[in-house]
């Protein structure tokens, strides 16, 4: 697709954009860093600035690792920024606060309470009489559409009906923002969109009190489809990277070629970083997504063959592939750090090189590989160094571990170094001893019978 | 556990195992084995120096007092044991009630001590390692200490006596339960407490709410654990002699020994029916309603394919008077967990300490712990070296290593007994349904009612003690290898099997590829409560007598029991301490890598 059209100023307005309301809540500065024992302290968030007016519904778009959920979790005040405040009522926020309401991405329902009582919880905790309590809960529990579920244990419902309690618990607090973490993802398809419209039709018709809606994706469309307004997060460090408006009114539709023009454009967008990172040097430091090399076979087959011929359209081709940002992206990125690819302006083509693999056959292709990741990711060509120098060719990988832990978080240096050893295994540059936590050269001869 | 009862093993019925998912089954999975976090590695830290430094300085301590109080226990003795078997159902009674009174103990000793441990680090360094011991401490051994403290408390009360015996069980039982709440307030579902945060949950509610309901299932299977090593204890501890004073608290142990002291064989053969009613009331009146209750409280939010059943609780929760009773006290529980809204001040008030404040606090705290471990490695040395020399040590230290061979060659013929029984049990499944909850029953039943029918064989026929005698250790314990394997065999993976029979994979290839590494998570779980169970067994097992006639094996436990008899407290100190050293060794130096090794063979962590 091209990318210089500003479907702001191409697309005409769909429907008489209401002004912006007064604002509800106010994100000022907020930075969210670890400090860790070596090195520089790990930022997770940087200076986020956001807004959220009445009336509107905020989508907050990236890929895992950028930061969006913290945002969210912050905003909550389940977690406490770094720098920065959250100015909610006119003060800043401290902890959870009365007014703002939560749904999770897995439910959080307590499994040993019923329907009823879980959406009595909150208010429990509020110290309501029991009496209002009770109307209260079946109020919501009736305008959700759980009626004659009252009962039930969360057990005994689908995912579907699980999220509507989600949904009951949070909106039976009269809150004035509701937070959705992802609340969508977990369901299936079909279930899904039910949800997002029934949640739609109750918004458009005022009957929550919600004044403002905190929606957190990593689904394009989603977001497209359900928000009036959507920040895009980057990664490392977390970052807002643009702040896009949706001028449709709602109902939408996904099919509308002006849908899906503002949703080939926010593909375009988020593959700008990858584009920019494709320049610098990588540092052993670099964050490496865990990639199975059959799947980054089966993406150059796949990009090399008809109807593609080394160039697609990423949209079309997650669609093609039924994959979600969140699991192209890693791919895409990954043959591009291995000079497999090139990513730009929503768009992917293979390299010659990438050409070349798509054709070999299976030697030659690790032949290939191995090459490719001695040049061009340099923890790889770090660890056979090491490997090489090493009288016994033996390195524990809590070695490598703590050199990582330097510039990573520990769950993300754990991840790249796992990263590391399934291409480096595929490459045969090094092999891996789960059981003694080794890297070593040789190959092991078969186990000792 | 387990030293002691053999707590944590998976007491779950086959159907209810095979249906449950990895999770569940890793929060059956043995408490001890599944500590995680604190002892990543295996070998000793200097927590454990510190931990093992001040748990035998407080015994040094408590024995000193104990010695100075000399209380008269004479009051107690005298109480005549009626050996008519019309008599039994008031002492199963008594011995019943002891058994209850610990449990409560248990529960709530728990529930506070893993609840500290999860929620203070400062304390969580300390308090773990301390569990760590005490769990492999031989109880046994401490029934010297135990009756001349709680009877200094109470002179010349019974009441001193049975509070005795209830502590006695309660520290068979504690440990294990303990541990299992700890692992389970470590590890809440993270989304479940960000909900409690966001709802604004008071700590009240949030331990009624999300942490209790939590490790409810964990617990309960640990308590059934524990009561079933505890009819072991309470059956050792109603009937003991220090020194020159016998005491006897009316209950089924002290019945059986006044019949073996009368060589009344009918009488033990009543006793035996008789805890044979108690054991299987407990399980049909308490485990099972229990066990069926606590379904609800799986976090795992699937539909479990086979629901455990109890008639008991159906009709509890079909009975209009218990509704009726429970209602108003659920209310009283509500109305008191309530928390007002004015108390509820908006967001956390942020202290605002100076930097250097929390780590003078744990410089203060680690600092006193440690000085607490140097006085209590003191004590020990200092009590010990007054009256014994190397040589004393020296000996204790040698009849520790005979012990330990007499247990490492029991469990190595149980397992060639039992393993592949239970391979061949839990491969069928109608087999496996009706073998489990008789393996399960026997492992409950305390072994030393049959002791004395033992010895009066061996001494009949002039059998050797070393030797015979040592069949009686595992008596009781090698019951946990038989069921662990049959759970491990009988949810192993039919399409594995299936795999192993396509590719013609027969005899002994097929146990080493196929069988053992499946089951052998489950074999090292039953094999170290066996091993455990035995250690403490030795205790009453190395040395019985039949009708006046002493009959004794060399070891340690042996050893402690003549110690304990002759009112030698820096001998029991010894004795238990080299024990204690040896049970610690074994399970870091050998059940947890094993254990470790064949979860990962299994593919069973994650």
């Amino acid at each position: 697709m091209s990318a210089s059209e500003d479907p702001r100023q191409t697309m005409p307005q769909t429907g008489p954009q209401p002004a912006p309301g007064e604002s509800v809540l106010e994100v000022r500065g907020v930075r969210r860093a670890f400090k860790r024992p070596h090195g520089e302290p790990l930022v997770v968030l940087e200076s986020v600035n956001v807004d959220l007016h009445k009336g509107e519904i905020v989508g907050l778009l990236g890929r895992s690792g950028s930061g969006k959920s913290t945002l969210l979790r912050i905003v909550a005040g389940l977690i406490h920024p770094s720098d920065g405040e959250v100015v909610y009522r006119g003060q800043p926020l401290r902890g959870p606060a009365d007014g703002i309401a939560m749904v999770f991405q897995s439910f959080a329902l307590f499994p040993w309470l019923t329907v009823l009582q879980n959406v009595e919880a909150g208010l429990e905790a509020q110290g309501v009489p029991p009496d209002e309590m009770r109307e209260r809960a079946l109020r919501a529990i009736d305008l959700i559409g759980l009626d004659g579920f009252a009962n039930a244990y969360p057990r005994e419902l689908s995912g579907g009906m699980r999220q509507r309690v989600g949904f009951a618990r949070a909106l039976v607090m009269n809150p004035s923002i509701l937070l959705m973490d992802e609340p969508f993802s977990a369901l299936d398809v079909l279930t899904a969109e039910t949800l997002r419209t029934d949640f739609l039709d109750l918004w458009m018709e005022s009957k929550l009190p919600i004044q403002s809606v905190l929606l957190v994706t990593h689904n394009i469309e989603e977001a497209v489809f359900m928000c009036d307004r959507i920040l895009v997060f980057s990664a490392n460090p977390g970052r807002v990277v643009a702040e896009i408006k949706v001028p449709f009114k709602h109902p939408r539709h996904r099919l509308d070629p002006r849908f899906r023009l503002l949703v080939d454009d926010i593909y375009a967008r988020m593959t700008v970083r990858a584009n920019a990172g494709k320049t610098t040097v990588l540092s052993i430091g670099e964050r490496l997504p865990e990639i199975s090399t059959n799947l980054l076979a089966g993406l150059m087959e796949t990009l090399a063959s008809d109807p593609y011929r080394g160039r697609a359209d990423m949209p079309a081709l997650a669609q093609a592939l039924a994959l979600e940002v969140d699991e192209l992206f890693p791919v895409a990125e990954s043959l591009q750090m291995l000079g497999y690819a090139e990513v730009e302006a929503g768009d992917i083509s293979l390299t010659a090189l990438g050409q070349q693999f798509a054709v070999a056959d299976t030697q030659s292709r690790k032949v290939g590989f191995a090459r490719q990741l001695l040049t061009r990711i340099p923890l790889a060509a770090h660890i056979k160094s090491v490997l090489d120098e090493r009288p016994g060719h033996h390195a524990p990988t809590v070695r490598f571990l703590s050199e990582l832990e330097d510039y990573l978080s520990d769950s993300a240096a754990e991840q790249t170094l796992r990263a590391v050893t399934i291409w480096g295994r595929y490459a045969e540059l090094f092999t891996y001893n789960d059981q003694a936590e080794t890297f070593s050269l040789e190959i092991p001869e078969a186990e000792a019978a | 556990m387990d030293t002691r009862t053999g707590a944590g093993n998976p007491r779950i019925t086959l159907s209810e195992l095979a249906a449950a998912p990895v999770t569940v089954r890793r929060i059956v999975a043995h408490p001890y084995l599944a500590v995680r976090g604190i002892a990543r590695g295996n070998l000793p830290s200097g927590w454990d120096v510190v931990a093992f430094a001040l748990l035998f300085g407080a015994f040094v301590l408590i024995s000193k007092g104990a010695s100075q109080l000399g209380a008269p226990l004479s009051a107690l003795e005298g109480t005549q044991i009626d050996l008519r078997p019309s008599a039994l159902p008031y002492y199963a009674l008594r011995t019943t009630l002891r058994m209850l009174a610990a449990m409560l103990v248990s529960l709530i000793f728990s529930i506070g001590y893993a609840s500290l441990a999860a929620k203070s680090k400062r304390a969580e360094r300390v308090l773990i390692p301390v569990l760590d011991v005490l769990q492999s401490v031989p109880i046994l051994g401490f029934l010297t200490f135990t009756y001349t403290f709680f009877l200094g408390l109470f002179p010349g009360k019974v009441l001193g006596a049975e509070l005795a015996s209830v502590f006695v069980i309660f520290t068979s039982q504690a440990w294990n339960m303990a541990f299992s709440v700890y692992q389970s307030l470590r590890t809440l579902p993270p989304d479940l407490v960000e909900a409690c945060k966001s709802l604004r949950f008071s700590p009240l509610q949030r331990f009624r709410r999300l942490e209790v309901p939590f490790a409810m299932p964990g617990l309960i299977w640990n308590m059934m654990m524990s009561m079933s090593g505890g009819w072991f204890f309470v059956v050792a501890s109603e009937a003991i002699t220090v020194g020159n004073t016998t005491i006897t608290l009316p209950g089924i142990g002290s019945y059986v020994a006044a019949a073996l002291a009368e060589k009344n064989r009918g009488a033990i053969g009543w006793a035996i029916l008789t805890m044979l009613v108690v054991i299987l009331i407990y399980d049909q009146l308490l485990f099972r309603p229990l066990i069926a209750w606590g379904e609800k409280f799986r976090a795992d939010n699937e539909p479990g394919q086979v629901e455990p059943e109890s008639w008991a609780l159906r009709m509890l929760q079909r009975s209009r008077l218990v509704a009726w009773l429970w209602r108003p006290l659920d209310a009283a529980i509500g109305a008191v967990l309530r928390p007002r809204r004015a108390a509820d001040a908006p967001g956390e008030s942020r202290l605002h300490l100076p930097r250097w404040t929390p780590q003078a606090v744990d410089y203060g705290w680690y600092g006193a712990v440690a000085a607490g471990g140097a006085y209590g490695a003191w004590l020990v040395v200092h009590y010990i070296s007054r009256s014994l020399g190397p040589g004393d040590v020296l000996h204790a230290v040698l009849l520790g290593m005979i012990t330990m061979v007499r247990v490492m060659v029991l469990v190595g013929l149980a397992t060639l007994v039992w393993v592949p029984i239970g391979v061949a049990i839990g491969l069928r499944p109608r087999l496996a349904a009706v073998a489990q909850p008789v393996a399960q029953f026997l492992a409950a039943f305390p072994a030393n009612l049959f002791f004395g029918v033992a010895v009066s064989v061996i001494v009949g026929f002039h059998l050797h003690p070393d030797i015979w005698l040592s069949p009686l250790m595992i008596l009781g314990t090698q019951w946990y290898i038989l069921f662990n394997v049959i759970a491990g065999a009988s949810v192993f993976p039919h399409d594995l099997r299936d795999a192993a029979d396509n590719l013609h994979i027969r005899g002994w290839l097929w146990w080493k590829r196929v069988m053992i590494p499946g089951i052998l998570p489950y074999y090292v779980t039953g094999a170290m409560t066996a091993a455990g169970g035995s250690w403490n067994a030795s205790i009453v097992a190395e040395i019985v007598s039949w009708g006046g006639k002493q009959v004794q094996a060399h070891g340690l436990g042996a050893y402690i029991t003549q110690a304990t008899t002759a009112g030698d407290y820096p001998r029991v100190v010894l004795g238990v301490a080299v024990m204690s050293l040896l049970v610690v060794g074994f399970n870091r130096l050998l059940w947890r890598p094993l254990y470790r090794g064949a979860e990962r063979m299994a593919g069973v962590e994650q």
